[in-house]
């Protein structure tokens, strides 16, 4: 089965990205297909490069971008909630004149078509929030 | 689903100011209708708060995004369901909405109203129909 899953709550803040992540990573072990996640609302702060959470405990951002690394998941991060939050990556950064980037690898910025496209596209829609 | 369209439900369920979620769906609503879907909204809980009439934001400093649901006719979203048991449960009454139409092109542009009080056992059946469901 091909799902598409929504991410909607913030990392740490909220279980949601974590258990979002727990589901992709067994979806995809059980060989269903999860092409796009797509990060929402606060979820869009899973994206960002810069969070550093103390060693002992789980890095979100980085189990993300190793699972887009190594199953090449295409995590989309909205544009719209990302310029809210101050999430950018380098030319939307250049575009508005911001001295900073801060998009984490695997990850890129879109816009909310990517979202209906998914719910087009997948068997079943899966939304992680509160 | 026939003919690639896909029946796609955006479910509110919270108040439309002390967070974000009310907004930032609608956003989604507005971009979603430019891809040709069977669109429909859901208004529970909290969510049929979206939908009073004489919203006024200014005490509060944010901005008052509720004309919005009045231009939904024209981006061809004409069916929001409201639950009826959850405008009971917060003392609301049909009235206590804004007026929402549509002008229906399957029948000579005649205006017609937008939303669609249901039950909470109607509202379940809405949600069953549905291709893809976006909870907001």
């Amino acid at each position: 089965m091909k799902f598409g899953v929504v991410v909607s709550e913030g990392p740490y803040t909220h279980q949601a990205s974590d258990t979002a992540y727990h589901f992709v990573t067994a979806a995809l072990a059980a060989g269903h297909e999860v092409p796009r996640v797509f990060f929402y609302h606060d979820g869009v702060n899973v994206g960002t490069r810069l969070s550093i959470p103390p060693q002992d405990e789980r890095n979100i951002q980085e189990q993300w971008s190793a699972l887009a690394k190594e199953h090449g998941t295409d995590l989309v991060i909205c544009i719209a909630a990302a310029q809210r939050r101050g999430l950018l990556d380098k030319n939307e950064a250049d575009r508005q004149g911001k001295d900073a980037d801060n998009i984490a690898e695997g990850f890129r910025i879109s816009g909310l078509g990517q979202l209906i496209e998914m719910g087009i596209d997948a068997d079943r829609l899966m939304t992680f929030g509160d | 689903m026939e003919d690639g369209v896909k029946k796609f439900l955006y479910v509110n369920r919270k108040a439309p100011y002390g967070t974000i979620y009310a907004l930032e769906a609608l956003e989604v609503v507005l971009i979603g209708a430019a891809f040709d879907q069977d669109v429909s909204l859901a208004f529970l809980d909290d969510g049929v708060f979206q939908l009073t009439k004489a919203q006024d934001t200014k005490e509060i400093g944010v901005k008052n995004f509720s004309p919005t649901f009045r231009a939904l006719g024209d981006y061809e979203v004409t069916k929001l369901y409201v639950e009826k048991e959850s405008l009971d449960e917060r003392g609301l009454t049909a009235d206590d909405l804004q007026e929402i139409t549509y002008e229906d092109e399957d029948d000579d542009w005649a205006e017609k109203p937008s939303i669609i009080i249901v039950s909470r056992s109607e509202m379940a059946d809405v949600m069953a129909g549905q291709d893809v469901i976006l909870s907001f």
